[in-house]
């Protein structure tokens, strides 16, 4: 560690660069199949559940990683369930687990005395802050999540492209719904720390975005997502440090400019918007080929 | 139950279906044996997708037996023996999946979901390529590929496990004439070279016509279960309007 050399020389900077490139490489890898299932709102939902989740870690005294995981992992099942039985519709579910998770976050967190500055923590990210303990924390996490996303990820790209065919070709595809929207909880767990509950699902959209402009590929995707995503991490955190900026909309603002240059290179270069922008703003339309 | 070649890769039997009070199957039968060149067509609303569903296990039949390869298919565990090919799904433009990678999760179903793929999966992959005529596009975005070319990749990640039964569900729909003689050689072959079973569901056989066993004719219960010449001297009354008929009964005609 010690041939770290301005402006990771520091411990404090040395344990967020740490957890920040867990959460850059991990959180694109759920975004992709978030993104073309058009589920990206879906951790933002989830974010706000980790909400209440820290607000009654904060109530019960217990550390807030905990009782966030529990929060979010029991929503994100409860939303796929409500979604896959059609009680609700996919952004129905959401919503309603979307609302009701930043309004329990303050009732909770007023009942705790906790609505003060160190709410912000979680809210925005304070990865200068962040302790050896987190640190391993959102490690574990993301090795989980990258070790899950190994196994089930051909299965779950199976899914994306027809749930149906999935169904026939055997693939449980209940299951690995439920996986994807139980790995999309640990993901905003472990991105809290960095970018906090509110910014969270930009680590999981904005690099995919970006990802899927340049890549040719699925398998694309994924790698220019995780080298995105790794590398917002590390500017977001050197400029933060170096013009005293906060440290997580750094990050997401860098991911932001990152899709910006490269869209607006592709537009300049094929001479139309890129069709990402189909998808992240959520109107794809179906695509029509001149052949047929 | 075991297999034996007796046994119907596919039956059905006295299955019956309805959306709510509105019925849209009555005691349907229906099997295909192996090596079998089968279509199950009929006019729109019909129920061919929903007798379709029942036999891909996708509904559950509020009367009568589906059988899959001699089991019920919530049974039915040796999915690589069952190629299915869906109705050309609507893909988004955004879709960033090369036609190898499409083909390639084809392969699950033998390989085992979770497990890496291996070199003899590439080999087959490469193989169901060829069978459609499309190594030279593998590298493309499947989403870029033409309505036909899109079928046929769909047709090629189905082959990919080597099935002994290929459901096809309106495979030649919005799809350019080449495209359908192309799909003719492409199942003509497999049938009459690979031994593989073929049940083509549809409201239109287009150039097909002339290779099939068997024509199962469907509304709302099966009306005519014969072969093509049986079914053009029977003179079958669909009773429906002139425009309604399936093109390819009136080219019978």
């Amino acid at each position: 560690m010690t041939a770290f050399v301005y402006p990771f020389e520091r411990e404090y900077m040395q344990l967020a660069l740490a957890a920040g490139l867990v959460v850059g490489v991990s959180a694109p890898l759920i975004g992709a199949f978030l993104v073309q299932k058009r589920m990206s709102l879906f951790g933002d939902g989830m974010g706000h559940v980790a909400f209440a989740g820290v607000a009654g870690g904060l109530l019960l005294d217990v550390w807030p990683v905990w009782t966030a995981l529990v929060f979010t992992v029991a929503a994100a099942l409860a939303i796929e369930r409500l979604r896959a039985r059609g009680t609700a519709s996919g952004d129905l579910a959401l919503a309603l687990f979307f609302y009701g998770g930043i309004a329990a976050g303050v009732v909770l967190a007023s009942r705790a005395g906790a609505m003060d500055a160190g709410i912000l923590t979680y809210l925005f990210g304070q990865p200068l802050t962040a302790t050896r303990a987190d640190v391993f924390a959102v490690t574990i996490l993301g090795v989980v999540i990258v070790a899950t996303i190994a196994v089930v990820g051909r299965a779950l790209f199976a899914t994306v492209i027809d749930e149906d065919w999935a169904r026939v070709a055997g693939l449980p595809v209940a299951g690995l719904n439920a996986a994807l929207a139980v790995l999309t909880a640990i993901t905003v767990v472990a991105a809290m720390q960095v970018v906090g509950v509110l910014l969270v699902a930009a680590l999981l959209v904005l690099p995919v975005a970006s990802g899927q402009i340049v890549a040719r590929s699925f398998r694309g995707v994924l790698a220019w997502s995780v080298v995105v995503g790794a590398g917002s991490v590390i500017t977001g955190l050197v400029a933060a440090r170096v013009w005293s900026l906060a440290p997580g909309g750094t990050i997401v603002l860098v991911a932001a400019a990152v899709f910006a240059i490269v869209a607006t290179t592709v537009r300049f270069r094929r001479g139309r918007m890129p069709e990402v922008v189909h998808a992240v703003s959520g109107h794809g339309e179906p695509h029509e080929h001149p052949h047929n | 139950m075991p297999v034996t070649e007796a046994t119907p890769l596919l039956e059905a039997r006295g299955v019956t279906f309805g959306y709510g009070r509105e019925p849209v199957l009555d005691a349907v039968d229906l099997h295909v044996h192996p090596g079998e060149y089968v279509a199950l067509v009929g006019p729109n609303g019909s129920g061919k997708s929903t007798l379709l569903k029942l036999l891909l296990g996708l509904l559950e039949p509020q009367a009568g037996t589906v059988r899959l390869f001699g089991e019920s298919p919530e049974r039915f565990r040796d999915r690589r023996r069952l190629g299915y090919v869906p109705q050309r799904p609507v893909l988004a433009r955004d879709l960033p999946a090369t036609v190898a990678e499409v083909v390639a999760t084809g392969r699950l179903s033998s390989r085992g979901w979770g497990m890496r793929l291996r070199p003899d999966d590439r080999v087959a992959v490469d193989a169901a390529l060829t069978a459609v005529d499309l190594t030279a596009e593998r590298r493309r975005l499947v989403a870029s590929l033409s309505g036909g070319e899109q079928q046929r990749a769909f047709i090629a990640r189905a082959l990919a496990s080597g099935p002994d039964l290929l459901v096809l569900d309106e495979p030649i729909a919005g799809v350019d004439a080449a495209s359908q003689r192309r799909f003719r050689d492409t199942l003509r072959a497999l049938v009459r070279d690979g031994g593989t079973a073929v049940l083509l569901v549809s409201h239109e056989l287009g150039a097909v016509g002339e290779d099939l066993d068997r024509v199962v004719v469907l509304k709302r219960t099966v009306i005519f279960d014969g072969s093509p010449q049986e079914l053009v001297e029977s003179g079958v009354h669909l009773g429906v309007h002139r425009e309604d008929l399936p093109l390819w009964l009136e080219g019978l005609r």
